[in-house]
């Protein structure tokens, strides 16, 4: 009997995990049939991700498994190996991630789940969509990650499609299964190049297997693979459409921990298996990245479907997750260890605050949905009054996206800034070209990543109720309040106590680009200063305290002078006051002067106006044109190709058995004569 | 006590006293300027007296959040400024915030002053909140890219150390800083609302940004709202005259005469630049609002300019 020390002892556990999380699977089909059943498969899932969590972040402390530990083999498998599972930081990390977030979210879905038009398409495939992103995580060969894979496109299809009665939710789950094949393609191709001929598909023996030069190759496959899982530009079509289609919970999952799971599967293959990157690895990864980063939020900006727009910032996230991935890969590549460190952190610690705001603004998004029946910006309003709650909660996450201390949005993008800033010590010069330039789009998309939450926040939850239903709202559970509210401390407190996260992220670096940053908690306070003090350090605590302790006084001031009087009275507006709530500002008008700087060459935004004349009571008209000009550029013709030729192809169902006899036998004439020229 | 503290502690009650006296300066040269006599000097200390006293009047559906956000605004607008070196550098808090997170500090303020001015769901508050952060959205990257030049140069993004290094000797003229310089400026003009981008004294219009979103408010919070605005234009020419001509600020720990001689230094340029920054403003006039995003634009384009030719060019240290 082995000991309960040991990392292995913790793979172990974690295996058994996920072996609960896929009985729980199993036991969804009977317990989809009455509410009790359902609370109890969701409180299982919250029970076991709060267990994985915390095994995670115990194998993250104790540095993980060393390198060559055998974890768990499971005699299941290919032929020629065995199942390898098991827990080094990098996956004890997203374990960490993943599962906290999907605890909560399970919390979250004890109280909202029982909203579903029909549990039994959402219950069994919830707890395995789960299951398969931490055998993912957990797994440490090719073979298990693929299947792992695999499952996990598949139960998050069927969520996706689970409230099937809308054409619209069907076309998103259609586009999801064929970019989901695809990249699940590209990932067995590189899989596949780098298991070699003799077919090693345990991740050690990929590791040890150096100097193969199939780098490039496996650089691109894993930018489209677990690119278009992750919503990479261009590859990012599927996802604004597949992630609000699912129920909110599910949303949640998707855009919160699957995402990651796709992230780890670029790190995993491009910093740990591919081999030593060569320095113009990072172009290509940074300028996709920065193009991700810029055009999501933008298309987030226009959107005033609240769900949408969430799914759409997933975008603009991941892009800026690979604006740190490709940077970590450009100071690795260079053999610059602490900047590959700093940036590799920044794009981890992005990751993990990610998971938590943008499960915790799906969640938001959801109980709005659920109290009143609209995702649709400009039918919603006020709701601040109605939920004030759930107010709260939203706002934080709000902030905490946006980018804006003390909440931890800022924290990564902070570190994001400094490793930007170590880039002029990268020898080549095309790269010290490159990221300044990424570094102002990076900006850029903070900014409006502002603009876009408040258009978000202050459509849906400010202003007066533009339709009945939101003027009746009603708040929303305890479980999902509770959960919500969890996640806005925990996005808080990662922004007020960074050192924490960096200095659990240490053992991953460590691992990937052989760096650690210096311990944070050797600072004094609260404070961060990841590469040394004097190049610049960060203190969220100071920083909430600074504002409070100003705020506060200011506060008192006021008080002890002014007259304590407070009337209500009907809005000023400028002395014309208007009673209909059309009259306020809506999402697409709040967007407008955006649309209209950055909206009219990537959009290709037109409005047609059509004024009554003078004398005429008809209506003017305002008719708003926009073009998704990724999908019309690049899916659109594809779309029509691959139509023209099944159409073409059609043909062939309805010959003669002659032809089709021809047919054969012409093929192999032709196959024999290809196998003796090419010997 | 020990110094540091006690000068943290000076300047953030400076840069809040200050404030109000800053906006009567430009008050008074642009009247003397335009020909006309001006409001005494003391003039905006008793505009906020007066309206601190007033009773407030909300909105019937006015929210707590608007209530709550003047103050959190000036919270953190005025965290912001006492981070920036004025009179004496090797501030313990500076250590511990550089100047991303002082831009990052704007940013909240801004955020939650756009969602005070969509908070009555009029439609004064919704232009005013779109435009800002439109206006923000160009100007906040031109800004860091600024900063990036500034970091870059001083290796370091704290700004006592990039004041430190810019007094040095071996820093010259050198053209990234100047494109930094300019940036820097055009960033500062849209964001206090001065004139080719807003009109500070206009009221009614439709192109105004920033007092629409403050419409609805009034008496104390309108108070609190005013002197935040007066904070951060303090705080835009403290940064400019702290980088830029940081002569005669003093180090941390020099004696007391030093100190006095910061004091004295830091008011001299703040009338300079309040004098310069009012001479710009008579001399030009408002442009339409979509000509303010090409304007900030330029000084966008400007700050990555400077950073990609330091990028570049400079092995830095």
């Amino acid at each position: 009997m082995i000991g309960f020390e040991g990392p292995d002892q913790l793979s172990r556990l974690a295996v058994g995990g996920v072996g609960v999380l896929l009985a729980l699977a199993v036991l969804g089909f009977p317990g989809a049939r009455r509410p009790s059943g359902c609370r109890f498969i969701y409180a299982g899932c919250l029970l076991v991700c709060a267990a994985l969590a915390a095994i995670a972040l115990l194998a993250l402390l104790r540095g993980g498994a060393s390198a060559g530990a055998p974890g768990v083999q499971l005699p299941i498998g290919l032929p020629l190996g065995r199942t390898l599972l098991g827990l080094d930081p990098l996956s004890a990390a997203f374990v960490l991630i993943v599962n906290l977030s999907a605890a909560l979210v399970s919390a979250y879905a004890i109280g909202h789940g029982l909203h579903a038009e029909e549990p039994q398409r959402v219950l069994p495939y919830y707890p395995a969509f789960i299951a398969a992103m931490n055998l993912v995580l957990l797994a440490q060969d090719a073979f298990s990650f693929l299947v792992g894979w695999e499952l996990m496109s598949l139960t998050s299809w069927a969520l996706v499609i689970s409230e099937h009665r809308s054409p619209e939710n069907r076309r998103a789950a259609n586009v999801y299964l064929v970019m989901a094949t695809g990249g699940a393609f590209a990932l067995l191709l590189a899989f596949g190049l780098l298991a070699g001929s003799t077919g090693q598909y345990a991740f050690e023996a990929m590791r040890r297997a150096t100097g193969h030069g199939l780098g490039p190759a496996v650089l691109l496959l894993a930018l489209v693979g677990a690119g278009s899982k992750a919503g990479l530009v261009p590859l990012h079509a599927w996802l604004p459409l597949a992630h609000p289609a699912a129920p909110s919970h599910v949303s949640a999952l998707m855009s919160g921990a699957m995402t990651k799971v796709a992230i780890y599967g670029f790190i995993r293959l491009v910093f740990d298996l591919a081999g030593p990157p060569a320095w113009w690895w990072s172009l290509p990864v940074l300028v996709i990245a920065a193009a991700t980063a810029l055009l999501g939020v933008l298309h987030a900006l226009m959107e005033h479907d609240l769900k949408r727009l969430l799914a759409y910032h997933t975008v603009e996230n991941i892009g800026i997750i690979f604006i740190g991935l490709g940077l970590a890969l450009a100071f690795h590549a260079s053999d610059l260890p602490l900047a590959a460190a700093l940036a590799l952190t920044a794009a981890i610690f992005h990751v993990f605050n990610h998971s938590l705001f943008k499960s915790l603004l799906f969640m938001g998004a959801g109980s709005v949905l659920g109290a009143s029946g609209e995702r649709d910006m400009e039918r919603l309003g006020g709701l601040i009054h109605r939920m004030p709650v759930t107010a709260v909660a939203f706002l934080a996450g709000c902030v905490a996206i946006s980018a804006l201390p003390p909440f931890n949005g800022f924290v990564s993008e902070w570190l994001t800034f400094q490793a930007i800033l170590l880039s002029p010590q990268l020898p080549h010069w095309v790269p010290r070209l490159v990221v300044p330039a990424v570094g102002a789009t990076l900006a850029c998309s903070a900014a409006l990543a502002a603009a876009c939450f408040v258009k978000a926040f202050g459509m849906t939850f400010l202003g007066r109720p533009r339709s009945a239903t939101a003027a009746t709202a009603r708040e929303t559970d305890g479980c999902s309040l509770t959960s919500m509210l969890l996640l806005a401390l925990l996005c808080l407190l990662a922004g007020l106590m960074p050192g924490f996260v960096i200095d659990a992220l240490s053992p991953v670096t460590h691992l990937l680009v052989g760096a650690r940053l210096a311990p944070q908690a050797a600072q004094p306070w609260l404070r961060i200063a990841p590469v040394d003090a004097a190049r610049g350090a960060y203190d969220g605590a100071l920083v909430f305290g600074m504002i409070l302790v100003g705020a506060g006084v200011m506060a008192f001031m006021v008080r002890r002078v002014a007259a304590r009087a407070l009337r209500r009275s009907a809005a000023w507006d400028c002395g014309f006051p208007d009673a209909s709530p059309a009259t306020q500002y809506s999402a697409t008008s709040f967007a407008q002067p955006i649309r209209r700087v950055f909206g009219s060459v990537i959009f290709r935004a037109r409005e047609h106006i059509t004024m009554a004349r003078p004398g005429d009571t008809g209506a003017s008209r305002l008719q708003l044109e926009l073009h998704d000009t990724v999908w019309e550029a690049l899916y659109a013709p594809l779309i029509r190709w691959v139509a023209y030729g099944a159409e073409r192809l059609n043909r062939l169902q309805f010959l003669t058995i002659r032809k089709y006899l021809t047919i054969v036998f012409v093929a192999l004439i032709v196959l024999l004569i290809i196998v003796a020229a090419y010997r | 006590m020990r110094p540091g503290w006690l000068t943290q502690l000076l300047q953030a009650a400076l840069v809040l006293a200050l404030a109000p006296l800053l906006s009567g300066v430009t008050r008074r040269i642009r009247a003397r300027l335009l020909r006309r006599r001006g409001s005494p000097l003391l003039q905006p200390y008793r505009d906020l007296l007066k309206l601190i006293r007033k009773e407030a009047v909300v909105a019937d559906n006015a929210s707590w959040l608007f209530r709550v956000a003047p103050y959190l605004i000036l919270g953190a607008t005025w965290a912001a400024a006492a981070l920036v070196p004025t009179f004496a550098t090797g501030l313990p808090f500076s250590a511990a915030a550089d100047i991303i997170v002082i831009v990052a500090l704007l940013g909240t303020a801004r955020f939650l002053l756009a969602l005070a001015g969509l908070d009555v769901g009029t439609s004064f508050g919704g232009i005013g909140a779109s435009r800002e952060m439109l206006f923000a959205s160009l100007a906040e990257p031109a800004m860091l890219m600024a900063v990036f030049t500034l970091s870059v140069f001083a290796g370091s993004t704290e700004l006592s150390s990039i004041s430190a290094y810019m007094q040095t000797a071996g820093v010259g003229i050198n053209i990234s800083l100047a494109l930094a310089l300019v940036a820097l400026i055009i960033v500062s003009i849209a964001e206090n609302g001065r004139i080719p981008v807003d009109n500070p004294a206009t009221h009614l219009e439709l192109t105004m940004v920033h007092e629409a979103m403050v419409l609805e408010y009034s008496g104390r919070h309108l108070a609190v709202i005013e002197l935040a605005a007066a904070v951060k234009l303090l705080l835009y020419l403290s940064l400019i005259a702290c980088v830029f001509t940081p002569w005669g600020t003093a180090i941390a720990g020099a004696g007391v005469l030093h100190y006095a001689i910061g004091l004295a230094a830091y008011v001299l340029k703040l009338a300079l630049l309040a004098l310069l920054l009012t001479l710009f403003e008579t001399a030009i006039a408002k442009m339409r609002v979509f000509r303010v995003p090409e304007f900030l634009g330029i000084a966008l384009m400007l700050g990555l300019l400077g950073t990609i030719l330091l990028f570049v060019s400079r092995v830095p240290r």
